[in-house]
């Protein structure tokens, strides 16, 4: 391997992630993958790859890098301070970086997590058919880790495309990451809840509590009060919005656990989810409850601003 | 024992939206074989399928994760309800795991005392049937045996264990199951096994499958 960056720093948490492992979930493995894929995806395409090349998910605190060789990276996701050589540089922008060039990410301004794509993809190890990290299992990404001070990333292959700095991604085209706001459709135990309860759950303002990662967050707010028999184990999906008898939500992320008895009184739709990737411990949020048709119009839409950077 | 054949009627399929990309067709809400047997042949059936990314059994119905350019959740919910109405299908015997189990679990005591039974009786009873492992998942893995006897019925504990050891073997109401990493835990914890549940550097990861047979013994080791 050749590596291309050197972790100097760390930051908080970052690891590899790709765009997961849906096969491995009949064998009781969490899918995994960017748990923000439109600010993944969209990194990828800024740099030439294909969209589903593994990047590297800062959360919180990015990582300090500097670049062994030239290459051509894109940042994409949270709000965040990026620095070349201390020099403010753009996000959701292609841009070169020079040997011996400091790549620093940090402070963050909103959201929680920044995605790094290097042209020709960052190289990893695969586990069940994706690169994604996965700790339980210490599989896949960085010898199943998040990333440590030291560690050499390398490039997966030699880019198909020639190498072209400065394509863009303007905010218009950009999920709303700033409207705590997330879609969701009525879910299999939404009769569970009663009225009031219903009314809430789609009413009243949540937060994400301390308890809150790539597996799930705990909200704090209104306690549901859900009723009835206790269920069988069943398949689950990333934004399900569970109800156990504490009547506190727990809203399921990319690292879920792929079976449970909880209610599902609610799921998150597909296009709100890069921003519920975002939310960090102490935001507020909502739900609004969406026809089929409505998540229909926001997938295209992100679809659509994706397509542009084809 | 030959493959026996289901005579009840087709179930009634009922479709859940799961979100815009997902959603869950229950069979019914009973732990009960056949209908297990039905949900693993659907998603199988549903697996072939060019508009469906994956299929994953429960136990009484199949969560089913679609591409949602090529197909609509009531086109596809026809298309199972047809599945799913079609002869049920042969139930034969799934592969056969013998599982050595040390009965010496820290909630053996308290799990006899409970049942009025003696630790020694709640292994036996414990080691008697051939569970069927009706689903695979919640942490790699992890597999859901049952039924367990009624004898051994409990509740989940009502405050679960932040940790528990990979390799307990544990019963909750009429279920059994074997922790396969630690992680938190709510169920009783009765004896320990040696045996690898989740195989990381095989495809699949985990030595179970739905629709196999498990059978425990006990053993001092």
């Amino acid at each position: 391997m050749t590596a291309v960056l050197r972790v100097l720093e760390p930051g908080l948490f970052t690891t590899i992630q790709d765009l997961g492992r849906p096969n491995a979930i009949a064998a009781g493995v969490p899918p995994g993958g960017a748990m923000d894929r439109f600010a993944h995806r969209a990194a990828n395409l800024l740099v030439g790859n294909a969209e589903g090349e593994a990047t590297l998910e800062c959360t919180l605190t990015g990582p300090h890098l500097v670049a062994e060789l030239s290459c051509l990276v894109a940042i994409a996701g949270a709000d965040i301070e990026v620095r070349v050589n201390g020099q403010s540089a753009p996000t959701w922008t292609g841009m070169f970086l020079g040997s011996g060039d400091h790549l620093v990410l940090g402070p963050r301004r909103s959201g929680a997590r920044a995605y790094i794509a290097v042209a020709g993809g960052i190289e990893a190890d695969r586990w069940l058919g994706s690169a994604s990290t996965n700790l339980m299992a210490t599989r896949g990404g960085m010898h199943g880790r998040n990333l440590k001070a030291g560690d050499h990333i390398g490039v997966a292959r030699e880019a198909s495309r020639p190498a072209v700095s400065g394509h863009h991604l303007p905010s218009r085209l950009r999920p709303d990451y700033d409207h705590h706001t997330l879609a969701a459709i009525a879910g299999p135990h939404l009769k569970r809840l009663d009225a009031e309860s219903r009314g809430m759950l789609f009413g009243s303002a949540f937060k994400v509590s301390r308890e809150a990662d790539r597996m799930g967050y705990r909200l704090d707010g209104p306690r549901l009060a859900i009723s009835g028999d206790e269920l069988l184990s069943f398949g689950l999906t990333a934004g399900a919005i569970q109800v156990p008898r504490s009547g506190q939500a727990i809203l399921l992320m990319a690292d879920h656990q792929t079976a449970g008895g909880y209610p599902v009184v609610a799921t998150v739709v597909s296009a709100s989810m890069p921003v519920a990737a975002q939310l960090v411990p102490g935001d507020e949020l909502h739900f609004t409850e969406v026809t089929l048709d409505r998540a229909r119009q926001m997938r295209l839409s992100l679809a659509a601003a994706l397509d542009t950077l084809r | 024992m030959p493959p026996q054949r289901s005579t009840r009627p087709a179930p009634r399929v009922r479709i859940h939206l799961l979100g815009d990309t997902a959603l869950l067709a229950e069979l019914g809400t009973r732990l009960d074989t056949a209908l297990n047997t039905r949900a693993i042949a659907l998603a199988t059936a549903l697996k072939k399928r060019r508009d469906v990314r994956q299929a994953v059994a429960g136990y009484a119905g199949v969560t089913v994760h679609f591409d949602p350019e090529q197909t609509t959740p009531d086109a596809l919910g026809a298309a199972i309800k047809r599945l799913a109405a079609k002869r049920p299908p042969m139930d034969e015997p799934g592969r056969l795991h013998r599982i050595p189990v040390v009965y010496e679990g820290p909630d053996l005591e308290e799990v006899a005392a409970r049942l009025k039974l003696t630790t020694q009786k709640v292994a036996e009873l414990h080691s008697k049937p051939i569970y069927r492992v009706f689903l695979v998942g919640f942490v790699p893995g992890w597999a859901y045996l049952g039924p367990l006897p009624e004898e051994l019925e409990l509740p989940r504990r009502h405050v679960p264990r932040t940790q528990v050891p990979a390799g307990s073997v544990a019963i909750a109401g009429r279920q059994t199951g074997i922790y396969p990493l630690p992680t938190p835990g709510g169920w009783h914890l009765i004896g320990r096994t040696s045996v690898k549940l989740f195989l990381p550097d095989r495809d699949p990861p985990c030595l179970f499958r739905a629709g196999d047979r498990v059978k425990f013994f006990a053993s001092d080791r």
